[in-house]
């Protein structure tokens, strides 16, 4: 069972998701022996939709994030599009799947060439996958996206550098290259970390702007809960723990209601911008604050040691599996699995 | 010479006297072919005994600066001046600007200390811990090593770390939140009375922050020292300042009680801000932004320097820059703003439907 077959009431109208993630694993050799830093994940984005993959660092979203793209190859399970296995495709194919999914990156300066201006970088694109015919067409083009944006009036940008931008103007640009291809899904891979508060709710509102008028889908990657919550409220949202997901559901519910006790803690341990609030907050009790290495799990449940519910002898025992725990919502939690999703907090 | 950490005010023109007093402090940066910008701009502003102030604003504003300024920590391209004023707890008033040699050094751990932006580069990485907590300690003090290990071992047991395990490791082998606390508990190694923290969590995981978030309540309710801590992040100053200052281009635009300042703010930035950060708690929330960027330091705008941005803007604010100046007459209530439009400034907190 997967999580995206339990959650029939947040597919889209179609009821074909894009794409899927059907139980991928990435397994990495290193130093201190082989690690899952992704283990059987399941994940679907609809046509349109915002799913958010959040966690803390080292958790797998990349890793994830780079399966989806088709940047690396999963070592098991399958990455499907449009109903077809990516790795099956001809290469070809294969190269048209690259152009609809579009990776945005944290550091927009360390992706984009710096010797290009900003008109070089969004037509080189264009006239090498042949999206317009002519530099004249390419220029117009390069003029929309900029309008697209919102880096107008766009003649102040054509012939400018990277260095010459802001943070922020540089995230436009890197989002203004993702969309020459028409992507269906932009994966943002905590592409508004880097920005002070006010730019990033500005780039996060002309994201949005994309999805809704573009209908483009959005893998969406951040560590801040708040910006998940912010840019994913009409979607869903997965938490990932040391290569797992933990708990899954429509954004709301994650935020609002979560129910695996290492969601409910990442929750409480957010500061609120409201002086009153953030100091009468309680907090989800941890044993722990190490985060075991991916190389020697605990076994059981993997947040064991660090949980404030752990039972000895259930928690220890077998690997929790993501299960659902009230409509459209799954966690992966003995305690939760046994007792339901609405025992208060301990 | 503290009060209660627990004040939520800070007691201005009151009965305390300020532990430090700042006024005019400016930075200068000298820059390529013989130019200058000025990176802070004249800032006046106090803080008293036991008080926690943070001190927010769009990267780039100055806040690094002003906090290595403060400490006379600032590199060799940078000079500061005007008046820094720090009222020693025996009595004795100390010109921070003027210090030198051996009196510089006294002043910098024993009575002010900070914590720099990305821990990692304030490590020797050859250096165990044991052999950073010794050093300090001996730069400043004749204390014996027994005495070193013993107050080395409480202050890390203060933010919540084993000695015995923390002692013997090298920086590399601990966790970015093990060492945000260890630089913290090291900073405290002197008792100074003002520890300055930059960015104390940024970049940390969520939960390692809140863990640094809770051992540094703690401390301070132990110790009772002051601080200053400069953020970005305005919930943390929620959550951990006493008193907010908003620092833009350089200069303070608008300071006081963190109720007033996240309740009702009265200067068009502090309120931009506050209205682009995403609440956890709640519906999806109506959020807004500030257009445009933080001005170039080499080519500030005339008069308001925010006025390019600022939607309660009229011609004048292109022609005078206005001052600091209080907004309220209530006692223990201060609360200053730099902004001649002040008083059409004000919060609705809303959801959006
Ligand atoms: N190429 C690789 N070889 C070996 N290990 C890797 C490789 N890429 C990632 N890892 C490991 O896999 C785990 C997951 O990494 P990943 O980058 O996906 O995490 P993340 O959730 O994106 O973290 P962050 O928030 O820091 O970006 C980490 O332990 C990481 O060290
Ligand atoms: N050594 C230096 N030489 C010249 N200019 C400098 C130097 N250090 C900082 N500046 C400039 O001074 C201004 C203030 O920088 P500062 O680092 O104090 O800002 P900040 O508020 O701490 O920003 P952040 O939030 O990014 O840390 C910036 O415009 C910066 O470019
Ligand atoms: S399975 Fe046990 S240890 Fe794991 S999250 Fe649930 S209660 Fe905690
Ligand atoms: S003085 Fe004018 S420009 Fe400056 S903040 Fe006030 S209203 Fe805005
Ligand atoms: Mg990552
Ligand atoms: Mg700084």
């Amino acid at each position: 069972m997967t999580a995206v077959d339990e959650t029939p009431a947040v597919q889209d109208a179609s009821g074909k998701p894009l794409m899927t993630l059907d139980g991928v694993s990435q397994v990495f050799d290193t130093k201190a022996g082989p690690i899952r830093a992704v283990d059987q994940a399941n994940l679907s984005i609809n046509p349109g939709e915002v799913l958010c993959l959040v966690g803390e660092s080292g958790s797998g979203k990349t890793t994830a994030a780079r399966m989806a793209a088709g940047l690396t190859r999963p070592s098991s399970g399958q990455v499907m599009f449009d109903g077809t296995d990516i790795w099956s495709l001809k290469k070809r194919d294969f190269r048209d799947f690259r152009r609809s999914v579009q990776y945005v990156h944290q550091d927009p300066y360390a992706s984009l060439n710096p010797t290009r201006t900003i008109q070089q970088t969004l037509t080189a694109p264009l006239l090498k996958h042949g999206v317009v015919k002519g530099k004249q067409a390419a220029a117009e083009r390069a003029y929309e996206l900029l309008t697209k944006v919102d880096l107008t009036p766009p003649e102040n940008y054509l012939s400018k550098y990277p260095h010459q931008l802001s943070g922020g103007q540089r995230q436009r640009v890197a989002v203004a290259r993702a969309l020459t291809l028409d992507p269906k899904i932009i994966i943002a891979d905590e592409s508004t970390s880097m920005l002070d508060v006010s730019i990033r709710i500005s780039v996060l509102a002309m994201l949005g702007r994309l999805r809704d008028e573009l209908g483009v889908g959005f893998l969406f990657i951040t560590h801040d809960l708040a910006i998940a919550k912010y840019f994913g409220w009409r979607g869903r949202t997965a938490v990932m723990y040391l290569g797992r997901i933990v708990e899954f559901g429509p954004t709301p519910r994650i935020i609002n209601a979560p129910t695996h006790p290492y969601t409910r803690a990442l929750i409480d341990a957010i500061p609120e911008p409201d002086p009153d609030l953030t100091r009468t907050k309680n907090a989800e009790s941890l044993r722990s604050l190490e985060i075991p290495s991916l190389a020697h799990l605990p076994p059981g449940c993997a947040f064991h040691p660090r949980c404030g519910r752990f039972e000895d002898g259930l928690c220890d025992g077998d690997v929790p599996q993501l299960i659902q725990v009230r409509p459209g919502q799954s966690a992966a939690c003995h305690v939760v699995a046994r007792d339901g999703a609405d025992e208060p907090a301990a | 010479m503290t009060v209660p950490v627990t004040s939520a005010r800070a007691v201005r023109g009151g009965t305390g006297k300020p532990l430090l007093s700042i006024r005019d402090f400016k930075v200068e940066y000298r820059t390529g072919s013989g130019t200058t910008v000025q990176a802070v701009r004249g800032v006046d502003l106090d803080l008293y005994p036991g008080e926690s102030l943070a001190l927010v604003g769009e990267s780039g504003c100055g806040k690094t600066t002003f906090g290595l300024g403060l400490l006379r920590l600032l590199p060799r391209l940078g000079h500061a001046s005007g008046q820094v004023t720090f009222n020693r707890g025996d009595g004795t008033e100390i010109d921070v600007l003027g210090l030198d040699g051996r009196d510089l050094r006294q002043f910098r751990w024993r009575d002010a200390a900070m914590v720099f932006q990305g821990a990692m580069n304030a490590f020797n990485p050859v250096l165990k811990i044991r052999g950073h907590m010794h050093d300090t300690m001996r730069a400043h003090t004749k204390a014996t090593k027994q005495e070193i290990e013993e107050r080395a071992a409480e202050l890390l047991r203060l933010v919540r770390l084993e000695p015995e395990r923390v002692m013997d490791s090298y920086p590399h082998e601990l966790s970015g939140g093990m060492r945000q606390r260890v630089l913290i508990a090291m900073s405290l190694l002197l008792e100074p009375e003002v520890l300055i923290l930059d960015e104390p969590t940024t970049a940390l995981d969520i939960l390692t922050q809140r863990s640094v978030v809770d051992v540094l309540h703690e401390v301070r309710e132990r110790l009772g020292f002051s601080m200053i801590f400069i953020s970005h992040d305005l919930s943390l100053a929620a959550e951990l300042a006493d008193r907010v200052a908003t620092m833009y281009a350089g200069r303070i635009i608008e300071t006081g009680g963190v109720r007033d300042m996240f309740y009702k703010p009265r200067h068009p930035y502090t309120l931009g801000l506050i209205k682009a950060v995403p609440p956890i708690v709640g519906d999806l929330p109506d959020l807004e932004s500030i257009p445009g960027g933080p001005p170039s330091l080499a080519a500030l705008p005339t008069g308001c320097s925010f006025h390019p941005r600022c939607k309660f803007a009229t011609d004048e604010c292109q022609e005078v820059d206005p001052p600091l100046i209080p907004i309220t007459d209530e006692p223990g209530d201060a609360h200053d703003v730099a902004c001649i439009h002040s008083d059409q400034v004000h919060l609705e907190r809303r959801t959006a439907s």
